[in-house]
């Protein structure tokens, strides 16, 4: 992290799934990024808050892949991907989801999440078009991959649904699931609980710090949802206009003046939302 | 069963094979959209030059089985060539500058081939004869069957490779999102280039049958603008669309030219298929089965 958070895990030190360094990005003559670096330790849950607008997306998407930065890194153990292309990031094991779902809508779940798994096939274009002998053993163990995050999930009674049809809810959790499906080592979540209710919110957190707790994932998650946030992230960075204006544990990032004054008065604190 | 059923009944069987065959050409239209989105306009131009191919080896002394395996793997290189040469780097351009590039293909394509070949119609002979088979009371031509079962095997082929197939759904992935499918770390370039090649394995077929049927010359790539009435007609991106698209425009053809032609004096079969089109356009733009388009603003 930037500032004061530095010291706090210095014994992580050196030991980042990811760094950002001084990136920015500006699309014509506006500035949706404009220097901002981060850290994300191994095992943390990192979320990234701001108003609408402030580029939380923008970082998201130069971290994946779609957006090249202007300027700066983008570090993921220890290897410089900055100009990899999206497809080859995923298969390094960053994973992600979209602030609008963006399941595949005509495939069934399982379908979605055997897509998951594409990254992780060895088997060639010849033999799975042929599907035989190698291919089928492969997909064996891809099948089990998947029936392994549905368990997880509770998705059971809905693998051969169309995912078009499942409540928006589920749909967002399916979306989790395939990511999962990657084996990634790096989740990025944007906006995992958005438009979802209080139960479902409370569902996808117990999730998130499962699968960060449980299979040792590192996320980091953009959320508008202060209560959570403050709940379960390791660290928070607040952007605001493409400018990182604060960053610590959630404590600090509470008491910060500037904080404050970006979000106007409005309540951050653990106990609301 | 009186003469006149029998007559609309030959109609109808003519119709519907012709229009198979139609099916055939416009799946291979069908595949580079739903996954690239790019329009091909040169469709017409690959049926010809595969038809060129086939005649080439055949002139050759070659067996036809030779002159098959021969197109089979020259379109599939073609398919990938173009899409590595002039389409790759049009990514990411607005979807007028693909269609430029393949009408520019396509220009291309008809004007090399006389230069190479000649021309004159050479004719492709397949080892089927000519005598008619009778299907009920109405006959067909050898050529027509053997065009309409070919045509029959690719969608049965292809559905299976969209529905289970893992490179099939992979396909689809790319079609549906391409943006998500990179996340999933799909490679949607080499999937272009593998819905680019798989046109060019529908043509190499299609330059075969349709090759056999009307001799091979640069007016074989007209059959391509029949490609159009059938897609519109079908939806884009619809597999299935291309199959009804093309069984629906090959009948109303042969309707068309059996009954309205005597008043007339001839032409609309020519024209009829267009008529429909242009219905279809101002009642269902995006087709029978096409997906509608919703745009959130």
């Amino acid at each position: 992290m930037v500032g004061s958070s530095t010291q706090r895990l210095a014994v992580q030190a050196g030991d980042n799934r990811l760094v950002v360094e001084s990136v920015s990005k500006r699309f014509g003559g506006v500035v949706a990024v404009q220097d901002v670096s981060l850290e994300v330790p191994r095992g943390a849950i990192v979320s990234i808050i701001g108003p609408n607008g402030a580029g939380k997306t923008s970082l998201l998407n130069m971290i994946s892949g779609f957006y090249k930065p202007d300027t700066g890194r983008v570090i993921f153990d220890g290897r410089d991907i900055t100009q990899k292309k999206p497809s080859d990031i995923a298969a390094l094991g960053i994973a992600r989801t979209f602030q609008n779902i963006a399941l595949f809508s005509g495939l069934t779940v399982l379908d979605n999440l055997m897509l998951g798994r594409h990254v992780r096939m060895k088997a060639g274009v010849l033999a799975s078009v042929v599907y035989w002998g190698m291919a089928q053993k492969e997909d064996i163990a891809h099948r089990a991959a998947c029936e392994e995050i549905i368990d997880f999930l509770k998705l059971q009674d809905l693998r051969k649904q169309p995912t078009a049809s499942l409540a928006y809810g589920l749909r967002k959790r399916v979306e989790l699931g395939r990511a999962l499906a990657v084996e990634p080592s790096l989740l990025l979540l944007d906006e995992p609980m958005g438009g979802m209710n209080q139960d479902e919110k409370e569902d996808m957190a117990r999730y998130i710090l499962d699968v960060n707790q449980e299979r040792g994932v590192t996320v980091v998650l953009i959320e508008h949802d202060m209560g959570v946030v403050m709940d379960i992230s390791d660290l928070v960075v607040v952007l605001d206009r493409g400018r990182c204006i604060a960053a610590g544990t959630p404590e600090e990032v509470q008491r910060d003046p500037a904080v404050i004054q970006a979000y106007l008065g409005t309540a951050i604190s653990g106990e609301g939302a | 069963m009186s003469e006149d059923l029998e007559f609309a009944f030959a109609l109808l069987l003519s119709g519907a094979s012709i229009g198979l065959m139609y099916s055939l050409i416009a799946l291979g239209f069908v595949l580079v959209y739903k996954a690239t989105d790019a329009i091909n306009f040169a469709q017409g131009e690959f049926v010809m030059l595969a038809g060129m191919i086939v005649v080439t080896v055949l002139g050759a002394e070659a067996p036809l089985i030779a002159a098959i395996v021969v197109v089979l793997l020259v379109m599939i290189g073609f398919g990938f060539g173009l899409e590595k040469v002039v389409l790759r780097p049009l990514l990411g351009r607005p979807v007028v500058a693909v269609i430029m590039a393949t009408i520019g293909v396509a220009a291309v394509l008809r004007g090399l081939s006389p230069l190479v070949l000649g021309i004159e119609t050479r004719a492709l002979p397949l080892p089927i004869g000519d005598e008619p088979i009778a299907i009920g009371p109405a006959s067909l031509p050898p050529i027509q069957v053997l065009g309409a079962v070919v045509a029959i095997l690719f969608f049965i082929v292809f559905s299976w490779f969209f529905k289970k197939s893992r490179m099939g759904i992979a396909m689809r992935a790319v079609a549906d999102n391409q943006q998500v499918a990179q996340a999933m770390g799909i490679n949607v370039e080499r999937y272009f280039a593998i819905a680019w090649a798989m046109a060019g394995i529908v043509s190499a077929l299609g330059g075969v049958v349709w090759g056999a049927m009307l001799g091979v010359d640069v007016q074989l790539a007209l059959v391509g603008l029949k490609v159009f009435p059938v897609v519109i007609l079908g939806g884009l991106d619809s597999i299935g669309g291309a199959l009804v698209g093309g069984l629906i425009i090959g009948i109303v053809e042969s309707l068309a030219a059996g009954y309205l032609d005597p008043y007339v004096g001839g032409g609309t079969k020519d024209f009829a298929p267009y008529v429909l089109m242009i219905l279809v356009l101002m009642i269902r733009p995006y087709g029978i089965f096409g997906r509608r388009q919703i745009e959130r603003v």
